[in-house]
C-alpha cells in the first residue's frame, strides 16, 4: 500500500466517521518495500492540493522518514524544484507498506496489511 | 442464463478456481476491457487522476488504467477494492499497479472527503442488491456505499458503475439509492434491447464549472455520437404544464380514468362521452 494512499484512508467504524482523531491511521510494526515506478509529475501536481499535509508529516515521522518542510509546495515551487519533485515520488508512490498494521486513533481498531493488502473488512456490529 | 448474485455472496463464489476462471477466460477479458474502455469515455479524464475502482477483482480494469498513454491524459493511478480474497490474490500474481484493499463495498467506502477524481466500477454494484446476513439490509448497503462514495469524491468529479441488474425493480433500487446520496445519476444503455445490452450508472458529483460538462448524464453525453436522450423528468414537466379545460371531453375522459383506477366502478366511454344533451324542444 502506498503512502498516498494512506494519507486518504481514514477509520471505516462508522462511531470513527464524526472524529478527526480516527485520520490519519498510524502505521504500526510496517515492513515497508520499494518499488519502482515510472515519475508522472502531472499527477503528483494534480494531487497536490489533495494531500493533507499535517496528516502526511506524521505518517513520514511514523515510518522513519526524514522531516518534511512544515508547509506544503505550491504548484509552483514543485513545478520548478526537480529534487523536491523526485523526493515526493519516492516519498508517496514508491514507498509501500507490505506487511503490518494501520491503527485507528480514535477506537483503536487494527487494520492487517498482509502482502500489501489491507483488510478493511469489519464485523457487522461496528458497521 | 444462471445469475452468479442467486447463489452465494461474493467473497464466497469467486473462490481460488473461480477467480483463476474469471481473469483466464479471453471471453470475459474481452467484455470487461471494452466496458472499462467505454467507462473511460464517459468519465473524460483529461490528465492524470486518482481513481478509485469498486470491486476491482484480479484488476483487469485496474490495467488499464494504469496503460492509460500520457498523450491520452494517463497514466492514471488507482485504488482497488474487492472483497474476495481469491480474486486479490491473482490481482498480486499478476502484478497490478494500483493499490488493492480487501473491503466490503455495502460497509462503505472507507476514504477522507474529496480523495479521488473519478471511480469506476465494473460488473460490481449488483451485489449490493443481496443482503447476506438477517443483520444487514440490501437498502442500508446501497445507503452506505452511495453516500460513502459521494463523500469521497472531489466536487465536479463522476463515478461511472457499469451493472447486471436482475430486473427492473432493482435498477430503480440502485440508481434510486443514489440519488438519495445526493448524485446526479443518470443510466446509459448500450445496445438495447439486445442480450448484451450494457448499463452504466453515470454519477456526478455537484455541477462543474465549465459549461456543458456538468449537471448530469445530459450533460456527459453531450457530443457523443449515437446516444438517444430520453430525459423521463422532461416529458413529466411537460404533461404537467399542459392545461386541460375543465369540463372538455378530455378532462372528463382522464377524470374516469383516475376513478377507475382508484377502483371505482366507471360507466364506458364512447363517442358521446362529454358531448351536450341536444334541446329537445
Amino acid at each position: 500500500m502506498k503512502v498516498l494512499t494512506l494519507n486518504f484512508l481514514t477509520c471505516a467504524v462508522k462511531a470513527c466517521k464524526t472524529t478527526s482523531t480516527s485520520f490519519p491511521l498510524h502505521p504500526k510494526d510496517c515492513e515497508l518495500v520499494s518499488d519502482t515506478i515510472a515519475p508522472n509529475p502531472q499527477l503528483l501536481l494534480n494531487v497536490l492540493p489533495r494531500i493533507d499535509w499535517n496528516a502526511l508529516i506524521i505518517t513520514a515521522g511514523e515510518l522513519g522518514f526524514p522531516t518534511l518542510p512544515p508547509t506544503p509546495p505550491t504548484r509552483e515551487e514543485l513545478e520548478s524544484n526537480e529534487k523536491m519533485m523526485t523526493e515526493l515520488h519516492t516519498l508517496l508512490l514508491e514507498t509501500q507498506i507490505s506487511e503490518g498494521s494501520l491503527v485507528c486513533g480514535n477506537c483503536g481498531h487494527e487494520y492487517k496489511i498482509k502482502e500489501g493488502i489491507a483488510n478493511f473488512l469489519l464485523p457487522n456490529h461496528l458497521v | 442464463m444462471s445469475r452468479p448474485e442467486d447463489t452465494l455472496p461474493p467473497d464466497l463464489h469467486y473462490n481460488d478456481a473461480e477467480a483463476r476462471k474469471y481473469t483466464t477466460s479471453s471471453r470475459i477479458q474481452n467484455i470487461q476491457a471494452s466496458m472499462t474502455n467505454r467507462a473511460l469515455e464517459l468519465l473524460d479524464l483529461s490528465s492524470p487522476s486518482m481513481i478509485l475502482d469498486i470491486g476491482c477483482g484480479s484488476g483487469l480494469s485496474g490495467e488499464i488504467l494504469s496503460s492509460i498513454d500520457p498523450s491520452a491524459g494517463g497514466p492514471h493511478i488507482w485504488v482497488g477494492m474487492d472483497i474476495s480474497p481469491s480474486m486479490l490474490d491473482v490481482a498480486l500474481q499478476r502484478d497490478v499497479e494500483g493499490d488493492l484493499m480487501l473491503a466490503d463495498m455495502g460497509q462503505g467506502v472507507p476514504f477522507r472527503a474529496g480523495s479521488f477524481d473519478a471511480a469506476i466500477s465494473i460488473s460490481a454494484i449488483q451485489w449490493l442488491c443481496n443482503a447476506e446476513s438477517s443483520e444487514v439490509s440490501s437498502t442500508g448497503r446501497l445507503s452506505r456505499f452511495f453516500n460513502g462514495l459521494y463523500a469521497s469524491l472531489k466536487r465536479g468529479g463522476r463515478a461511472v458503475c457499469q451493472f447486471y441488474p436482475k430486473n427492473d425493480l432493482q435498477r430503480t433500487m440502485i440508481s434510486g439509492a443514489a440519488i438519495k446520496a445526493g448524485f446526479g445519476a443518470g443510466i446509459l444503455e448500450d445496445d438495447p434491447g439486445t442480450k448484451n445490452a450494457k448499463l452504466y450508472l453515470v454519477l456526478t458529483v455537484g455541477g462543474s464549472a465549465e459549461e456543458g460538462t456538468g449537471g448530469d448524464i445530459t450533460g456527459v453525453v453531450k457530443g457523443m455520437e449515437d446516444v438517444d436522450v430520453l430525459d423521463a423528468r422532461k416529458k413529466h414537466r411537460e404533461k404537467g404544464r399542459r392545461e386541460i379545460k375543465k369540463g372538455s371531453k378530455a378532462w372528463i375522459l382522464n377524470k374516469k380514468e383516475q376513478m377507475e383506477r382508484k377502483g371505482k366502478v366507471v360507466k364506458n366511454s364512447s363517442k358521446y362521452t362529454g358531448r351536450k344533451r341536444h334541446i329537445t324542444f
